[in-house]
């Protein structure tokens, strides 16, 4: 992974002091609650509903054992003891305390890690396919171009007052693992005519109030061209963006406005101007920064099956929580974060410690983190399978359970989160005591449900094949429910199926519109296809026909 | 008492008055050493300029535009040559278009007079705003002084800059 060098490490240490006295100004009375909060906002920093929540970065989901180690630290010592995974490879700590907010900075510096530009209205955390490197088909490998983007990105002069916050996702392989399609700028590695890798650039897609996928700006970009190219689109969108409603903000809505026509012609005008310039990406930068994401030491080993004459529960892991490596004899392992009975991503500070020994003995010392909220070992021995999932058991840290019905998408809701109208975590308590027979989900196949508490998504409800939103009605929490949402290759909005269910409602209507998918599947079929072949009808005249029980 | 404001990384006095201020405020500075050249510096608004460029320029005195966030530098372009400063206003701390304003006006437009940021400008802002080619700063009286250590808060960038005191670029390391 990306070591930063003296010039990485003295930004991140000068950053730690910058804020260090921003912070001294306010708590001094020198700087108003707006001037500051456009400050700590721009290092991650939200004043919320119990106490100030920091965000801190990850870039592109990567992290050293070390690291994980370090936020283990920071949660015991500046919180109570477990931090939250968000969906775009943050981690967040819903505790610490105004005046510490300097020393945790501090601490995650001495780690190559900071929160710099995880919240406020400029370019946020790059994020990426969790499974880069590892996946068989994958055209190049997308960090090192994430690393790229993250170092232009960071404090970049011109684009620090967005007019509203901007999300970059890049993507390696054909299969879309990072969402790219809802954010405000998807870079897809593609090949040109030639057979070389470049770039296909997405704009305007993003969830929030008015969900919208992204089209494509340009179907090929040279590779030495990507950070002009973005330069021209962050610049176009700084100028012309609205910043007079904030609901209008974002570049899908600029997009939406001009059209993409209008929007590609402005973008290639301000291109032309500035391609050439030393924004033009030069080889020996791209081979630095390529040399730090070599693949790790592999042997050479042969394929096994790790699960022959194993336990039930063991099989059942490896089949769900493992995923094939393109390395022969090795295994991707997931480590759910998504046990019933705890909240959707949160894992404990010694949760984080035993992980971060695990990782250095069983998968090269690195944990990746997904945008699903659950992490990875990527280089797992499968020989060493068996072994591993012991551990990951003892630590309630194996529930079998990715891409399965309970491997929800959860924000934090009503009980961390100021801006939200109804709880989250409570809801997915509710589908997890709904759904605990292992042969059913199984049964059930691939599902994503994913939840949001309030309008601004974080939960990412409308890509889940299921989408369960959270919302106010005369203070009570109900909640809209959608369905053929998609966050992948084929992404997807999901359509309302109709009016908002109460909380106790939530988990029999997800019964029903299961049993309709049961019934009317065709073999090999996922719950979102048949919503794609039979349409929302036949589920929604069974979530009203009858009223669900009370 | 006159407008100082950090100019050049320098606390300074102020030798430009803005088109609706009155002239007598700056009576003062006649009355020193003010040399005579600035003693009639101009800042004239976007619209009044572009109305009445012709009889602006008859003017034997600098002359400057202060230039608002939604405002566009092409319509502005030809007069440059002409201008001694440009003022680009910031409204609110999270007002932000004057950063590419800044950008523009230095390295396409290559505008080599005063560039100056006004409104709610603080310190905070300042390194990023020299970075975009700004070199002049109205701040609070009060963070004049403290104001000078901002250009260091950081001693590099990732990306290219218009302030001569950094690096252009780190992709050759």
């Amino acid at each position: 992974m990306y070591r930063y060098d003296a010039i990485d490490q003295t930004l991140v240490d000068e950053r730690v002091a910058q804020f260090r006295d921003q912070t001294r100004r306010f708590l001094a009375g020198e700087l108003s609650d707006d001037e500051f909060k456009h400050l700590r906002l721009r290092n991650g920093l939200y004043l919320q509903r119990h106490a100030p929540m920091l965000r801190v970065a990850i870039p592109y989901g990567l992290l050293s054992s070390k690291q994980l180690r370090m936020l283990g630290s920071i949660a015991r010592r500046y919180d109570r003891g477990y931090g939250h995974m968000t969906t775009r490879q943050n981690i967040q700590f819903n505790w610490p305390k105004l005046d510490q907010v300097p020393d945790i900075l501090a601490d995650l510096a001495t780690v190559e890690m900071h929160a710099i530009q995880t919240s406020g209205n400029c370019i946020r955390n790059v994020t990426s396919d969790h499974l880069a490197g590892v996946t068989p088909n994958e055209i190049e490998d997308p960090r090192p171009w994430c690393e790229i983007i993250r170092q232009w990105s960071t404090f970049h002069p011109e684009f620090s007052y967005l007019p509203r916050k901007f999300k970059i996702a890049v993507t390696g392989a054909p299969q879309d693992r990072a969402a790219s399609m809802v954010h405000d700028v998807g870079v897809h590695i593609v090949r040109g005519p030639d057979g070389e890798p470049g770039f296909e650039i997405i704009a305007g897609g993003g969830l929030g109030r008015t969900p919208i996928i992204g089209q494509v700006v340009r179907k090929f970009l040279p590779r030495e061209h990507l950070l002009s190219y973005l330069e021209a689109v962050l610049r176009i969108y700084n100028l012309e963006g609205r910043r007079d409603n904030l609901t209008k903000a974002r570049i899908k809505i600029l997009v939406r406005s001009l059209g993409i026509d209008e929007f590609r012609r402005r973008v290639e005008a301000e291109w032309a101007r500035i391609k050439d310039s030393a924004l033009r990406l030069e080889d020996t930068e791209i081979e630095r920064v390529r040399k730090f994401f070599t693949p790790p030491a592999y042997e050479s080993l042969l394929d096994s099956d790790p699960a022959q004459d194993r336990s039930t529960a063991f099989r059942a892991w490896y089949r769900y929580n493992t995923q094939q490596h393109k390395v022969s004899g090795y295994r991707v392992v997931y480590i759910s974060l998504k046990k019933p009975g705890v909240a959707p991503g949160d894992l404990t500070d010694s949760q984080m410690e035993l992980l971060a020994d695990l990782a250095d003995r069983y998968s090269f010392g690195e944990i990746r983190v997904t945008h699903t909220q659950n992490l990875l070992f990527a280089d797992v021995k499968q020989t060493a399978a068996f072994e591993l999932w012991q551990a990951l058991d003892r630590a309630g840290l194996a529930t079998p359970n990715i891409g399965t019905l309970t491997d929800m998408i959860c924000c934090p809701g009503l009980d961390f989160c100021s801006l939200a109208n109804a709880g989250s975590i409570d809801v997915a308590n509710l589908i997890n005591e709904r759904f605990d027979d292992y042969d059913y989900l199984y049964d059930l196949g691939e599902l994503e449900i994913k939840m949001s508490g309030c309008m601004n998504a974080c939960g990412h409800h409308h890509i889940g094949h299921i989408g369960i939103l959270g919302v106010d009605k005369s203070g009570e929490e109900w909640y809209q429910i959608t369905i053929g949402g998609s966050a992948g290759t084929d992404a997807a909005l999901g359509t309302v199926i109709g009016p908002s269910v109460a909380k106790h409602e939530v988990a029999d209507t997800i019964a029903r519109l299961l049993a309709v998918y049961v019934e009317r599947r065709r073999p090999e079929e996922r719950f979102l296809d048949t919503v794609r072949r039979i349409g929302v009808k036949p589920f929604k005249e069974s979530v009203y026909a009858a009223p669900v029980a009370a | 008492m006159p407008r100082r404001l950090l100019r050049d990384h320098e606390v300074a006095i102020d030798t430009w008055r803005y088109l609706d201020e009155p002239d007598d405020s700056f009576d003062s500075l006649d009355s020193g050493n003010a040399d005579e050249a600035s003693r009639g510096a101009l800042i004239v608004p976007f619209e009044r300029w572009l109305a009445e460029r012709d009889s602006w320029l008859a003017q034997p005195r600098r002359l400057g535009v202060l230039l608002g966030p939604a405002h566009t530098i092409d319509v502005l372009a030809a007069d440059l040559p002409q201008l001694s400063l440009i003022a680009v206003q910031f409204p609110s701390p999270a007002e932000g278009r004057g950063y590419s304003q800044g950008r523009e006006l230095r390295e396409r437009w290559n505008f080599t007079g005063e560039l100056r940021a006004v409104g709610s400008v603080r310190q905070d802002q300042l390194f990023f705003l020299a970075r975009c080619g700004f070199n002049a700063f109205e701040l609070p009286e009060g963070e004049l002084e403290a104001a000078r250590a901002a250009f260091t808060t950081f001693s590099s960038g990732y990306q290219i800059s218009n302030d001569a005191g950094l690096a252009g670029t780190l992709r050759h390391r």
